[in-house]
């Protein structure tokens, strides 16, 4: 079966602001991703490296902010949440299928490498800027948060700056 | 009033909550397309724009419900998270985040939902990005200067600027109108195409570009809900039809040395002031007078609520706002705090041929004064002025 087309952009960017306006409606605060991708990592020094987690002042300034199992936040049901939209979504639109998806100048390999590399930088630039697009950029628009508005240009951009050095990633560079 | 959470609806459920949401969330990234990495970064070459129109649509979206809430006065703006400003951490941590979009082709959400619809390069994207977060913790130490550098507070955009909300989100929604239309333009320019959207078509995506613009522009023109109590309140005083039980010095002087549990008693002048007032008050500035803080106060029915001040406009208005936000039987006290004071705590002798009411009343008068002198010294050690604090809603990704 084919895929279905995509959604109009506008239309999927109403509802998505009527998912967040709901949100805000409800928690008083907004949608997030990388922290609860965070809540996960945490999770897992816990597990496997209790002393470490007990020594380390980071996690315990943490834990002290955030009593219980660090899985117990807000954002870690709701990436949950989202991996199961996603997955519907992409069922009811027959998109399931399991590839590399990468631009056609490319290998598999280098792809794969620049996905991981680019996942470090984003995890890591997501802590030091408090939020990544979603929790700092998207939801600080909808408060018109100074910080989250600055962030957003940041994250555009720094990749707008950079295009041009990783065109090769992406575009039919025919075979240079 | 929302926010729902903490008041009405507990931490626990909560997190039923986070994972609804978060299926509406993953289900609108993924149906925009938000699980292609290629669709993503076309933003950064000029072929696709879906990412601009998305995120832009939402943002002006949940913004202008914002501003149209708060206004109606069905969400407090108070409460909600705005994430804390820290200048330079916020630009470097954006531009490392741009360095890894423009690598990785995702972002932390939407690589979720292309994993989620089995794309094996988001799942290295996540698995690079448990790395990057795991390194950033660990290393925290490293980089807690910078983290913690240039803190300018909870600050939001339109107090940079220094104009009103409703002109920043006028700007910022005529901003992303004009963004649509000319990377619709760009995006055929590039990709060698011309789309021809249908002229009704177009009609269709005008008007309901100009909805959001309506709708701030009446949040701008209308008066709010603050606006409009407010504005009751002086046509209500103004009338003299207010009819507020009221009370005079004397009967105050001898409910508060007789029955004080039964009230309280609210100064409605600025804190500066409030040193010299009456024992057992509270303060509660008159411009504070109409928070939400202070609704369940006037509601609860134990005990009647007294208010004080300076100008007997000025407290007529606050027993009369205190009703509309629910104070049944609001009492108001006839003369100014300083009258009180003067009248109770230096009462002038009667001359010794004067009626015997005036004596009464003098003699009435200093045993007052013994007993609320009493009672102002029990109170001395509490915590002054007792304060209600609406708090701001705890969130963010850190």
């Amino acid at each position: 079966m084919k895929p279905k087309a995509y959604m109009n952009p506008y239309l999927a960017g109403l509802f998505l602001g009527f998912v967040l306006l709901a949100t805000i409606y409800i928690t008083g605060r907004g949608l997030g991703a990388s922290g609860g991708v965070k809540n996960a990592v945490m999770y897992g020094v816990e597990q496997t490296a209790p002393e470490h987690w007990e020594n380390t002042e980071y996690y315990q300034n943490y834990e002290e902010s955030n009593p219980g199992s660090p899985l117990n936040s807000f954002l870690f049901y709701e990436i949950i949440g989202v991996v199961i939209g996603a997955f519907i979504s992409g069922v009811i639109s027959n998109r399931i299928d399991l590839k590399f998806e990468k631009g056609p100048s490319i290998t598999s390999k280098t792809r794969f490498f620049f996905a991981i590399m680019g996942g470090v930088l984003f995890g890591f630039g997501s802590q030091l800027g408090r939020g990544c697009t979603s929790g700092s950029a998207l939801s600080g628009m909808a408060i018109m948060s100074f910080g989250g508005i600055i962030t957003m240009f940041a994250i555009f951009g720094g990749a707008y700056m950079l295009a041009y050095f990783f065109r090769g990633l992406w575009l039919n560079t025919g075979g240079k | 009033m929302a926010p729902l959470v903490p008041e009405f609806i507990s931490p626990e459920f909560n997190l039923v909550i986070a994972l609804i949401v978060g299926i509406g969330f993953g289900y609108a990234l993924e149906q925009a397309g938000f699980s292609s990495s290629r669709k993503l970064v076309g933003l950064f070459y000029g072929y696709d724009f879906t990412v601009l129109k998305v995120f832009f649509t939402a943002g002006i979206t949940a913004m202008t419900g914002v501003l149209v809430l708060g206004h109606l006065g069905l969400l407090n703006l108070e409460m909600l998270y705005i994430n804390p400003t820290f200048l330079y951490s916020a630009i470097i941590g954006g531009l490392i985040m741009g360095a890894g979009f423009i690598m990785g082709g995702f972002c932390p959400g939407t690589s979720l939902c292309a994993a989620a619809v089995g794309r094996l390069d988001a799942m290295a994207f996540i698995g690079g990005s448990v790395v990057g977060i795991l390194f950033f913790m660990e290393a925290f130490p490293l980089f807690e200067p910078i983290f913690v550098a240039e803190y300018l507070g909870v600050l939001t955009f339109y107090e940079v600027l220094n104009i009103s909300p409703e002109l920043f989100g006028v700007i910022l929604t005529i901003v992303a109108l004009g963004a649509f239309y000319a990377t619709s333009k760009l995006e055929d320019h590039i990709n060698n195409k011309k789309t021809d959207v249908p002229k009704n078509r177009k009609w269709v995506y005008s008007a309901i570009g100009v909805v959001p613009l309506l709708l701030i522009g009446l949040v701008w023109l209308t008066p709010s809900k603050k606006e409009y109590v407010r504005n009751l309140a002086d046509r209500q005083a103004a009338s003299g039809e207010a009819q507020l039980e009221t009370m005079d010095i004397d009967e105050l002087a001898f409910e508060l040395v007789n029955h004080a549990h039964e009230y309280n008693l609210i100064d409605v002048r600025d804190t500066s002031s409030f040193s010299e007032s009456i024992p057992t008050a509270i303060n509660i500035p008159f411009d504070e007078i109409d928070s939400e803080a202070w609704t369940d106060l006037y509601k609860q029915p134990y005990k009647k609520n007294i208010f004080i001040g300076d100008s007997e406009e000025t407290v007529l208005k606050a027993g009369i706002l205190a009703r509309i936000m629910g104070d049944e039987d609001p009492i108001i006290l006839d003369s100014s705090v300083i009258d009180f004071r003067d009248a109770i705590y230096t009462p002038t002798e009667p001359a010794p041929d004067a009626p015997k009411h005036d004596k009464d009343v003098y003699r009435f008068r200093n045993n007052a004064r013994i007993d609320l002198i009493r009672i102002e010294e029990r109170l001395k050690n509490l915590q002054q002025p007792v304060k209600k604090v609406i708090k701001r809603v705890e969130g963010g990704c850190t």
